[in-house]
């Protein structure tokens, strides 16, 4: 991985200073322990944006966010319904000259937020994820009807898609019973081991 | 050939039509599958939204299990290849998390065998050929949309997988089977799928441009191989077409379903009953309204 030069480094220095105090300097080391991007490698041209499919429901564009990384706005940035609105399509990852991933910067500024106890500002998206996990903690599969279920309480929306469940569940589409895997005992030492929190 | 294959969890569900079709065109074009015994859930977007040691771990397991049966892994869906895949490179880094990662697992992952999406091996130019050779109907005057999305050509420093911004593989596949691809450029932008059951206010825009490209392209049906674009472009076509007032009357096939179609294997009737968006116009076009299949549902 390269690095920057001095001079970049000063200046990125400055522009921390000039955007207040409550910024964290060492926030994208923190980011790329996790996911090994470079924040401070982008040089803000904008194509991760222009080729973004969920910029349009984000309050900060992802070259934004890779700006506000770069100058240590912790806060902003994890407090964002953003960081959970991006689609981890890889349309960014994939054009960005310099070869980095917003999405892979994303990622981990959601794992630094869940570590870091910050609420989520798309609570509707964060409870899919756990109760996905959870599933796959129980089984070692998913088991899709469950997980559906489960999600319309945690996340208070009853009666979202229920006739497109009910059409579903006559297409034969929806299993009826769980299936669930041997090694179960290793499933659960692995999310021991490895998952966040 | 012979692969380990990992079907995952949608493909034992809501894409059992997926599944169900892969394992007929596999055994039809002489390409051996053998399941994973045990093989788990790969995390999908949950796991990496979450935790990027758990998104390498959980695929991880699954991988060890292919090793010990000592072939190389084919996954027809699109989101279970990316996680297996990218699980595959952090792995081979073989640094302190492929570690820690092993020492949790009775059957290590040491590398020795690689990940392919399905459709790798069945586009290269041998299968194809035989693809074409076994084709007794040939899908003539059918136009179709090969939509790739994002998952299976993306992070391409990851997959290194067909043409991350103009793929071809599912295209060839279809001019095997006497399909007509059509031009478009939406064939990999994201129809936001992750974000089916939480966000679908979004779903429907970013799913409403993808089938619109399509409509617009002149196609009279999708292909795809991934379950989530494929149950997002279905089901939610009806709901989205009310919304912005078009009808877009566009079904939307696994490409392994429009395989067997072609082959003309007796299963194949077996799969449009699980179509939200009615598949007879288009099978019409060919010649191959499944009137009796329909019937016998009615
Ligand atoms: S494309 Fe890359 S360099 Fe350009 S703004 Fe986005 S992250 Fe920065
Ligand atoms: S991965 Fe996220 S940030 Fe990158 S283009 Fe896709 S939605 Fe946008």
């Amino acid at each position: 991985m390269s690095q920057l030069s001095k001079e970049a480094n000063e200046a990125v220095k400055s522009d921390i200073v000039v955007f207040g105090s409550e910024t964290n300097p060492s926030f994208y080391t923190e980011v790329q322990e996790i996911c090994g991007e470079n924040a401070l490698q982008c040089y803000q041209c904008g194509e991760c944006t222009a080729g973004c499919p969920a910029a349009f429901a984000m309050e900060l564009s992802p070259n934004k966010v890779m700006r506000m990384v770069q100058l240590g706005c912790e806060k902003e940035v994890l407090e964002s319904a953003t960081i959970w609105l991006c689609a981890g399509c890889e349309t960014c990852a994939t054009r960005c000259p310099k070869g980095l991933s917003v999405a892979k910067v994303m990622d981990a500024c959601r794992e630094i937020a869940g570590k870091k106890g910050i609420k989520s500002s798309e609570p509707g998206v964060s409870a899919f994820h756990e109760v996905f996990l959870a599933g796959v903690r129980q089984n070692g599969r998913v088991f899709e009807p469950l997980m559906i279920a489960l999600h319309k309480v945690k996340s208070r929306n009853l009666f979202q898609d229920v006739p497109l469940g009910m059409k579903m569940f006559a297409k034969g589409k929806l299993p009826l019973v769980p299936s669930r895997i041997k090694g179960l005992e290793e499933v659960k030492k692995i999310f021991k081991k490895t998952a966040a929190k | 050939m012979k692969f380990a294959y990992f079907p995952g969890c949608s493909l034992h569900s809501t894409a059992k039509e997926f599944g169900d079709s892969t394992v007929a065109v596999c055994k039809a074009l002489g390409v051996e599958l053998q399941e994973i015994p045990d093989w788990s859930c790969c995390g999908a977007t949950s796991a990496h939204a979450t935790s990027h040691e758990l998104a390498v771990a959980l695929p991880a397991r699954s991988l060890g299990l292919a090793e010990k049966i000592g072939l190389d892994v084919v996954a027809p869906c699109a989101a279970c290849y990316n996680r297996l895949k990218s699980a595959e490179a952090a792995m081979k880094d073989k640094g302190e998390l492929a570690e820690k990662i092993n020492s949790t697992l009775s059957d290590k992952y040491t590398g020795a065998i690689s990940v392919r999406p399905l459709i790798d091996p069945l586009s290269t130019p041998e299968i194809l050929e035989r693809l074409a050779s076994f084709t007794r109907k040939p899908l003539s005057g059918l136009k179709v949309a090969a939509y790739y999305g994002c998952l299976l050509v993306r992070p391409p420093k990851v997959l290194g997988f067909d043409d991350p911004e103009d793929p071809q593989s599912i295209d060839n596949i279809l001019r095997a089977i006497g399909a007509e691809p059509v031009e478009w450029y939406y064939k990999n932008e994201c129809c936001g799928a992750s974000f089916s059951l939480t966000r679908v206010d979004m779903v429907h825009k970013m799913t409403h441009d993808v089938l619109l490209r399509a409509k617009k392209s002149g196609a009279d049906a999708i292909a795809c191989a991934c379950p989530l674009c494929q149950a997002n472009l279905d089901m939610r076509q009806e709901e989205i077409g009310k919304k912005y007032g078009t009808d877009f009357g566009l079904p939307v096939f696994y490409i392994t379903e429009l395989m067997a179609l072609a082959m003309d294997l007796p299963e194949a009737r077996q799969y449009w009953s699980k179509h939200m968006v009615d598949v007879q116009p288009a099978l019409a076009k060919i010649g191959k309204a499944p009137v009796q299949a329909a019937a016998e549902e009615a």
